[in-house]
């Protein structure tokens, strides 16, 4: 039988490539678009191409943020994708201040502008990067990570990134112009991920694999 | 320094992958997501899909290919040939294509660049420039797939679209591409100077030399390959690990060997 995951639609993100890598490692996807699909859902995906504001925008008209704070609580598997991970953070501050979803304390800020050497980072943050450890081998075994092998490669784009209040739920960064940044977090069985598995070949598939498999 | 793409580019004309030199004379290669599948399986980064008869005929058989290609193949796709508007931009990426590239209409009507850079982001915003060598020195852009010209100096141009909010250059030599006699080394050289973003160079690859002087020498950020991948010249592991080699700096593929 195969996995079911519910992919929620807000009008923000590459869909139909989030669903079809779904497919490939073996999950049936359908689309959310009421608080009642979220609802419904053993295994979230919420995925997400743009800014900030205009995604939490979206969740709140489509009346989806109370939906996808009570699954997140659940303990079913939850996972966030680029901005979809970022609307987990209880601030985001692109163009702006914004509330978020809270499902995970922190703040949503742009990466800086000059590293600690005071060199330029390059923004947006676009292509292959690899993925480091951040805490150690037991945590990114027992995660979506497991199997993945530290500096194998995955596909960022981005400008933003968040910052957990609890530094413990980073379980892998990517170091980019000097700056780490937050790559993989984890909060029980909510995960995000800064960078595209949908678009990081066969590691970004064994990522969803995984993430099946919880 | 982020690492050196490589990038397979299809030429499409109707649902066949076509090679032709100097962008003349297609021959038939077979059906584009059989490339691409492979290329995917062999560790490419990226693939590149570009419509080349569809500014002539205004229509783009791209949407189904790119929609098909996102069953098998998981990593960044560009499409171009015949987008004209935002809508047709929306509706490349909507089948799944993460960026457009865009020469044509871009010529034609600059702000259209600014236009999807403001819908979608730059990120997705790829200025696909065709240029030709002048007999007198420098570089005029070429439109309809090198087959008319703009009358708009390359270096100018470039200069021009970097207020227009893109985020990479794809950069083809007419004069070289499908030749395998090597890249117009001085035309990158002038472009990654020249450019604020991302160059992507493309045409005249014939063997690891040229790309391992190429990087050397211009610097650029990515290469996109037709004739020595579709002509099984060169595979991909190879291609990888002798920029390693060299000390190139390269995604590292767990399917390479």
């Amino acid at each position: 039988m195969s996995i079911k995951v519910i992919v929620v639609d807000y009008g923000l993100g590459n869909m139909l490539s989030v669903c079809r890598a779904l497919e490939y490692c073996g999950a049936e996807t359908s689309l959310a678009v009421t608080s009642k699909d979220v609802a419904s859902a053993d295994r979230l995906v919420l995925p997400g191409v743009g800014a900030f504001a205009a995604g939490i925008e979206r969740l709140a008209n489509q009346d989806l943020i109370d939906a996808l704070q009570k699954f997140a609580k659940s303990g079913r598997p939850l996972l966030g994708i680029c901005l979809g991970m970022q609307l987990f953070m209880s601030i985001g501050e692109e163009f702006g201040e914004h509330n978020g979803l809270d499902i995970i304390s922190g703040k949503v800020k742009s990466l800086p502008p000059v590293n600690d050497a005071g060199d330029a980072v390059k923004i947006p943050h676009i292509g292959w990067g690899a993925v480091i450890n951040a805490q150690n081998d037991d945590l990114w075994e027992n995660s979506v990570l497991k199997g993945v092998k530290p500096g194998e490669f995955v596909y960022f784009v981005h400008s933003f990134v968040v910052d957990t209040n609890d530094k413990h739920l980073c379980i892998a960064q990517c170091v980019h112009d000097g700056i780490r940044i937050p790559a993989v977090i984890k909060s029980g069985n909510v995960y995000g991920c800064q960078f595209h598995p949908e678009k990081s070949g066969p590691v970004g598939m064994r990522i969803i694999k995984n993430f099946l498999a919880l | 320094m982020s690492s050196f793409r490589l990038i397979a580019r299809l030429d499409v004309k109707g649902t066949n992958v076509v090679k032709g030199v100097q962008l003349e004379g297609l021959r038939k290669l077979g059906e584009p997501n059989l490339f691409a599948k492979r290329y995917y399986a062999n560790g490419i980064d990226e693939i590149l899909y570009m419509d080349v008869v569809a500014s002539l005929y205004e229509r783009s058989n791209l949407l189904s290919i790119v929609k098909e290609a996102t069953k098998d193949v998981f990593i960044p796709i560009t499409a171009g040939g015949g987008i004209r508007s935002v809508d047709d931009a929306a509706a490349i990426l909507r089948a799944g294509a993460d960026k457009v590239a865009v020469n044509t209409a871009a010529l034609k009507r600059p702000e259209i660049l600014s236009e999807i850079s403001n819908a979608f982001g730059s990120q997705c915003v790829v200025l696909s420039v065709e240029a030709k060598r002048n007999p007198n020195g420098g570089w005029t852009a070429y439109y309809d797939n090198g087959r008319e010209k703009s009358g708009e100096d390359v270096l100018d141009w470039i200069q021009q679209s970097g207020t227009l909010g893109i985020g990479e250059i794809l950069l083809t030599s007419v004069d070289q591409e499908g030749t395998a006699q090597g890249f117009d080394m001085e035309l990158i050289q002038a472009v990654t100077a020249a450019a604020s973003v991302p160059v992507i160079a493309s045409g005249g690859m014939g063997n690891m030399a040229h790309l391992v002087d190429l990087v050397g020498k211009c610097r650029p950020n990515a290469v996109a390959m037709a004739h020595v991948l579709h002509y099984d010249k060169l595979t991909i592991p190879d291609i990888r690990e002798r920029l390693i080699n060299k000390h190139i700096p390269v995604r590292s593929v767990p399917s390479c060997r």
